[in-house]
């Protein structure tokens, strides 16, 4: 019977192809556009680590004082070195590290070749456990090489390509800037995104970074943040880098590793205590005030998806809204011309049920015809999204086998919603009229 | 016209007016909504940032080895000494920043040393006594920098010039009362700086939504940052050499000095690349909302020719009836027209309510502003004006209907 209703379909679709088209097309391009915004849209709002989300958490601490939130602003999204520095001596999570963003020069030994900047992350030796950071070579350095402030570096895969040839460069030395680093280890090709450690400095979209060096070593030789640094009238701090050290301008990102809800409790409790310690020893002159939210609840607090995707989806959406109700409009006009043939095949005895399955079948084929131009066309958004988002980010999206089966299916569901109402009436079409009025 | 048969007829297709009233109405709010969206993001794009963007590119100097702040201030005395022999070149200062960057260094301004929640935020840049003539900027009042007056700064130091340069905006929100030449104010630090001259416009570094409430306001010390990662070199070019300069630039700093990395991706940009730059996403988002815009009419405009051919074919013979009565090609084609306009007022009074609700929840959810109602008029006229233009051609056929069809059968 289905093969008999989808022959009528065709034979109906045909007769009127402009109707036809402008369904198919008013279809397509509404899902085309909601699938090629939602295909950016879930790129940057994706989660980077989804085995690890829950039990990473980023500490807030309020530095500042109550009147440093007037105009609307929030807590600092970094910490202090002073607080980064005692929240890691205390220990107090399962894993945990303070890191920041620098930046370098990599002079090549061959003499020949010209230095080139690179980019990379201080932190300390729990990061690469914590993230579960995959290594080809080697691995990452351990808490007494932190201690030791040794000059050991992990470089990435393509770091390692373009300095060593993609051999095993364990051992081998590099130099950066004015120092000379040994390598012990070299991830593979690593780079979550959003970079969830690194949003309150950057999009999150970036490149791969090149390299990771122990914290304390960075300090030590006084290498300057890549990223923010924000100083809340931090007024009359000492000059040098020991001052700024010193000093409550906030610039490190601060990540802890607690594995259940009770450890982030206990987390959080020590976090007061030690605002309330501060508060005591007379640092901060206003009542302890902290956050610990997990990596999902810090992507929303930093805002990863731009208010320009959020937008572009939503009314992406309405704008199938409007091609849908286009759609039951057109398709209620095309069934209801039939009135008189529906009255005929009533008549000769076909249930409700069975005009409404062969108007439904007539539907599906809009569907999947609206949905195979909304592929095309979906493509062909992906393609341009470049031209019209940051590149960052536009190029996250890509046309995956998902995408097309969603296109698919989301063409298939909205159209039969849509056909609805016009196959409904379509089968309450009372036989007796048609016939007599013909 | 009557418009009362035109009702009475149309109650005997409600699902169809109502289909078509409700496409207009979604279609209006969302065309409103992003055409406001456009315009604002198109006013960002045309934000004049005080410069002489023309004649202007920036060079991002990276150096090769790590020095010292007398040794970076002396590099960059020398860098500056061949550039400035560049033919094309007619001036040129190093900058720690430039405007329409993007992040950047800004401050809170108090008015007075004690002052715990700040009376503004301006964008800081540091130049020399060529910053102004270099980017163009022009000074409305007071005085530009001395030599003498400009101090080198090295990596984390700090300390407050006590003189500045100001934007008006900044100088218009400290002073309201135009009298801000000589005045002090305080930016994070218990010593004030005075302004010694005020600038027309200054565009700020930042270029985000965060910078909005404080457009235009920025501040320039009399400072030579001297940091160990490098500088950027402003360079204005003689009119019509810009091209050739920025092409000049890289080799003779590289003559001069090998130790530097000037990427050849992105480490010299003419200000219409910043520019560019800076506005990516705003540019983006206009042309999607106008793509957006214009697809969503031409579905609508089709939708309404489709649904009203589909009534006149339903209606061939009462059309009939109608002109064998007497009725003219004049009258039909006008039933038609008023029956759709009649059908597009109501999709367009539903249309405002959702066009405001939809507005509203833009700007709760993210931080847009309010619609005004031009635009709410623009959109009902342009919906009205469409629905007019795509029932014109069906009603013309139906016009055309002769008065025989009335003794056919439907």
């Amino acid at each position: 019977m289905i093969s008999y209703y989808l022959k009528l379909g065709l034979r109906s679709l045909r007769r009127n192809p402009i109707l036809t088209t402008l369904m198919v097309l008013a279809i397509g391009v509404g899902v085309a556009s909601s699938m090629t915004t939602y295909a950016v849209f879930r790129a940057v709002s994706g989660n980077p680590l989804p085995e690890k989300s829950a039990q990473l958490f980023a500490p807030q601490i309020d530095i500042w004082g109550p009147q440093s939130r007037a105009q609307g602003r929030e807590l600092p999204d970094s910490l202090s070195y002073t607080d980064a520095m005692a929240l890691m001596r205390d220990h107090k999570a399962k894993r945990q590290t303070a890191i920041y963003p620098v930046g370098f020069n990599a002079i090549p030994s061959d003499v020949s070749s010209e230095p080139f900047a690179v980019r990379g992350y201080a932190a300390y030796a729990d990061f690469f456990p914590m993230f579960n950071v995959p290594f080809i070579y080697g691995g990452g350095w351990n808490a007494s090489q932190d201690e030791a402030r040794a000059a050991v570096v992990v470089i990435s895969d393509q770091l390692n390509q373009q300095l060593f040839g993609g051999a095993n460069s364990v051992g081998r030395m590099v130099h950066l800037d004015n120092h000379d680093y040994q390598v012990i280890g070299v991830t593979a090709d690593w780079n979550p995104r959003p970079r969830f450690y690194d949003l309150n400095n950057s999009s999150g979209f970036t490149d791969a970074p090149d390299f990771f060096l122990p914290f304390n070593q960075a300090v030590g030789t006084q290498t300057e943040t890549m990223g923010d640094n924000n100083c809340y009238g931090s007024a009359g701090r000492n000059p040098g880098f020991d001052g700024w050290l010193q000093s409550d301008c906030v610039w490190v990102s601060y990540w802890v590793e607690l594995s259940d809800a009770a450890a982030a409790q206990a987390y959080n409790n020590y976090l007061q205590a030690y605002a309330a310690e501060q508060n005591r020893a007379g640092r901060f002159h206003w009542p302890a005030n902290v956050t610990l939210r997990n990596l999902t609840q810090w992507m929303d607090y930093e805002h990863v998806v731009p208010p320009e995707t959020r937008i572009s989806l939503l009314l992406s959406l309405g704008f199938l809204l409007v091609c849908l109700v286009n759609t039951i409009g057109l398709m209620l006009a095309k069934f209801m011309r039939r009135a008189g043939e529906i009255g005929v095949r009533r008549a000769l005895g076909a249930s409700r049920r069975e005009i409404w399955a062969q108007f439904l079948a007539e539907a599906a084929m809009v569907g999947v015809s609206g949905g195979l131009v909304g592929v095309v066309f979906t493509g062909i958004g992906v393609y341009g999204i470049g031209l019209i988002f940051e590149p960052d980010i536009a190029r996250l999206a890509h046309v995956s086998a998902y995408l097309v089966g969603l296109t698919l299916l989301c063409a298939l569901i909205a159209t039969l919603g849509a056909a609805f109402y016009p196959t409904w009436r379509a089968s309450r079409v009372q036989p007796a009229w048609q016939l007599k009025s013909n | 016209m009557q418009i009362h048969p035109i009702i009475v007829a149309l109650r005997r297709h409600k699902a169809g007016t109502l289909l078509i009233a409700l496409q207009i109405a979604l279609t209006l709010a969302i065309v409103c909504n992003a055409l406001f969206i456009i315009h604002q993001r198109l006013s960002h794009l045309s934000e004049p940032s005080g410069i002489d963007e023309a004649n202007l590119f920036v060079v991002t100097n990276l150096w090769g080895e790590q020095y010292s702040t007398d040794e970076a201030a002396a590099k960059i005395q020398q860098d500056l000494a061949a550039l400035r022999q560049l033919p094309g070149v007619d001036n040129v200062t190093p900058a720690d920043s430039y405007p329409l960057r993007g992040g950047g260094w800004d401050n809170f301004i108090t008015l007075k040393p004690e002052q715990v929640s700040m009376t503004t935020d301006a964008s800081v840049y540091t130049g020399d006594e060529h910053f102004l003539r270099t980017l163009g900027v022009k000074l409305i009042a007071g005085r530009d920098f001395h030599a003498d007056e400009v101090q080198n700064m090295g990596l984390r130091q700090n300390f407050v010039p006590p003189v500045t340069i100001i934007s008006k905006a900044l100088a218009d929100k400290l002073y309201p009362n135009g009298d801000a030449l000589g005045k002090p104010f305080y930016s994070m630090s218990d010593k004030p700086t005075t302004i010694i001259g005020i600038v027309e416009r200054l565009h700020r570094a930042d270029v985000s939504t965060w910078s909005a409430p404080y457009a235009n306001e920025s501040l320039i010390w009399p400072i030579r940052m001297a940091q160990p990662w490098g500088v950027f070199y402003i360079v204005h070019t003689k009119p019509g050499q810009l091209d050739e300069a920025m092409r000049e630039a890289p080799k003779a700093l590289y003559a001069e000095n090998r130790m530097r990395m000037i990427s050849s991706k992105d480490g010299v940009r003419s200000f219409a690349q910043i520019r560019h730059l800076a506005f990516e996403s705003d540019r983006g988002m206009a042309v999607l909302m106008s793509i957006i815009c214009v697809v969503l009419l031409a579905i609508t405009g089709a939708g309404i020719v489709g649904l009203t051919s589909f009534w006149v074919g339903q209606r061939r013979r009462q059309i009939g009836v109608r002109r064998a009565l007497g009725a003219t090609h004049r009258d039909i084609l006008h039933y038609f027209l008023t029956e759709n306009f009649l059908i597009s007022l109501a999709g367009v009074a539903i249309g405002v309510l959702l066009t405001f609700g939809l507005n509203l929840w833009l700007v709760e959810r993210f931080e847009m502003q309010f619609l005004p109602l031009a635009y709410v008029l623009g959109g009902m006229v342009i919906l009205l004006l469409l629905g007019q233009g795509a029932v014109f051609a069906p009603a013309l056929r139906a016009s055309r209907v002769p008065p025989v069809e009335a003794t056919r059968p439907a």
